[in-house]
């Protein structure tokens, strides 16, 4: 369960970034020109749900649906911060309603059907929202007979929501299942980082799964595994590289590509 | 934890009080036999103390009391269940593809007239038992054995038990290069879509995907002592204030409990298990639990198999909490 690293990551605001990548501090305008990958090392800076619209599916056709559905506070979750509180300063500070997005767009002109999440949010954890608009992005992709693709980003379940956010790994499974069932295309799209509860439930049901160079993929977190196991853990663990060595991958594409995949991939599963 | 493990005289403070006149009961009764003394007032007044202690300490029990009792180490386990619950066992190993997991038993049994195959999650007892099933703890191979032994009872139209007892999924960097993930998802998946009826019971802890992995079907049910969340109190205590300590007060957030649960509608039965816990009387537990799943494998036998995942489906597709927002406070959003 990670939660956003403020500022760190997200591209900020300055002349220069350092790169998570190689520690170098790099200019910021030439990490900018790259669609946010470091120009000295390649790392894959993360990015948000509107730049994934905006990278990969073509220009003003994606078509937002239940833009304003939004996340309630079913336990009344009250810890060192009310949950409520929380995710109203998530949106305030990401002017999103919730860690996912979804709608209709094209892609090189075939029409699909295209969910993005967004780590800024709550860490880009999984609640009712995102489990429900992945959901729904499944069913209007089986009732519309297009192809569905999807961006996976987030630190895991959200915890504020207990049992309803185990739920959601379910309930998104079983209308994947249908989708596939009905012969659908699901392509799955891993971005640093893709870990815990969406990891093990939508993300992982690709009929193709690609990810960025570099992703931090995997179930448990890194410190939880340190920690439990008192393991060392080689320096490539959980990246995209390590997945795709181990089989569960079917290819790591870099970013500026990964629009053109998608439509050959489209291509040949619609 | 290591404090709470192989001593089968263990107790919780919470249960001291109630042990300590049960002791004392225990020796008037030898005195009595040994000495052919009466003593049997002075015993029936210790029993109405022990009972009144019972009642005081267990109808009254916190979440993280709960929880611990779901970890109680003389907690009644699926596998002790099976053994006093179903006839004919008969265990069936390994996921044929890379191992055999300790951690998940699976195997064909009898339940009545129904012939089951049972899913059960094992933590062991004894410490050689308890690593070999990395205490509870399964592994990717746990996960597709379970798939593998499904699919098998689909095949012969076996209704699959699964009873779930996790403290979640192993964190290690063997399960993760064999894709923990993606076989706790595969599952999910194909969970959803299996042609025979799934009958799922938390018995102990129900922590995380570790739990759900074999836990997708159309009755859910926990003992009442069980919890069930998406993180262990002392995780989400860890994360929340940076301090496990305060596990109680997480499991308190986390509202984990079978009463919560089944107020959420997320469950559809609470199992009663004997004052004190399953542990008091695991033979009165196991009844209750029998009659259970006796009850729900009948009710659930008839049924067509289109209206049972479509129901499946609706189970699952109706949970969530979620509102739309009223206009003026929708947050702009930025065009893409
Ligand atoms: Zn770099």
């Amino acid at each position: 369960m990670l939660r956003p690293r403020r500022k760190k990551k997200d591209v900020p605001g300055g002349l220069f970034v350092k790169c998570d990548g190689c520690g170098e501090m790099v200019y910021r305008r030439n990490v900018q020109e790259r669609l946010q990958i470091c120009p000295e090392c390649n790392y894959h800076f993360r990015i948000g749900a509107r730049e994934r619209v905006r990278l990969h599916t073509d220009e003003g056709s994606f078509d937002e649906r239940d833009a304003d559905m939004a996340a309630c506070d079913p336990l009344h979750f009250v810890a060192a911060k009310a949950y409520a509180d929380q995710i109203k300063s998530y949106m305030q500070r990401t002017g999103l309603n919730e860690a996912a997005i979804y709608g209709t767009c094209r892609i090189e002109d075939r029409p699909a059907v295209f969910a993005a999440m967004d780590f800024r949010f709550a860490g880009g954890s999984m609640g009712s929202v995102v489990g429900e608009k992945i959901t729904r992005a499944a069913e209007l992709a089986l009732a519309e007979g297009l192809p569905l693709v999807t961006t996976a980003a987030s630190g895991g379940a959200r915890m504020q929501e207990s049992a309803y956010s185990l739920m959601q790994m379910a309930k998104t499974c079983a209308a994947l299942k249908r989708l596939s069932d009905a012969g659908g295309a699901y392509i799955s799209i891993m971005t640093h980082p893709t870990t815990g509860g969406v990891t093990a439930s939508w993300a992982s049901m690709g009929d193709v799964i690609i990810a960025e160079p570099g992703a931090l993929i995997g179930f448990a977190g890194r410190r939880v595994i340190e920690q439990t196991i008192n393991q060392e853990l080689p320096a490539d663990f959980q990246t995209a590289e390590f997945l795709l060595e181990h089989g569960f991958l079917d290819i790591i594409v870099e970013r500026g590509q990964i629009k053109q995949t998608l439509a050959r991939l489209i291509g040949y599963l619609s | 934890m290591a404090a709470e493990t192989n001593q089968s005289d263990f107790a919780y403070k919470f249960e001291a009080p109630i042990l300590e006149v049960e002791k004392r009961i225990k020796h008037l009764s030898e005195r009595a036999t040994s000495r052919h003394e009466d003593l049997s007032a002075e015993i029936e007044k210790l029993e109405r103390e022990r009972d009144r202690l019972l009642e005081e300490v267990f109808s009254n029990l916190s979440p993280y009391q709960r929880v611990r009792l779901a970890r109680h180490p003389m907690r009644p386990q699926p596998m002790d269940y099976v053994r006093m619950i179903f006839t004919d066992f008969i265990e069936l190993r390994g996921d044929r593809r890379f191992g055999d997991d300790r951690a998940i038993v699976t195997g064909l049994a009898r339940l009545d007239e129904h012939e089951v195959m049972v899913v059960a999650q094992h933590k062991g007892r004894e410490t050689r038992e308890k690593v070999a099933a990395n205490f509870g703890m399964p592994r990717p191979e746990g996960y597709r054995k379970a798939l593998h032994k499904m699919k098998l009872a689909e095949k012969f139209g076996f209704p699959v038990v699964c009873l779930i007892d996790t403290p979640g999924a192993a964190p290690s960097l063997e399960a993760e290069e064999r894709g923990q993930a993606m076989a706790i998802a595969e599952n999910l998946f194909t969970m959803a879509g299996l042609r025979v009826p799934i009958v799922i019971v938390i018995t102990g802890e129900g922590c995380s995907g570790g739990a759900l992995g074999v836990g997708v079907g159309d009755r859910f049910a926990m003992q009442e002592n069980a919890y069930y969340s998406v993180i262990s109190p002392e995780g989400c205590a860890a994360i929340l204030w940076k301090d496990g300590e305060r596990a109680a007060e997480a499991a308190g957030a986390m509202k984990l409990t079978a009463a919560d649960l089944i107020e959420a509608g997320i469950i559809d039965a609470v199992i009663p298990e004997p004052i004190g816990g399953a542990h008091r009387d695991p033979q009165r537990a196991a009844r209750e639990l029998e009659r259970y799943l006796s009850d729900v494998l009948d009710e659930l036998r008839p049924v067509p198999v289109g209206g049972l995942l479509e129901e499946r489906y609706r189970r699952y597709r109706e949970l969530g909490v979620y509102r739309t927002l009223p206009s003026t406070e929708d947050v702009e959003s930025p065009s893409v």
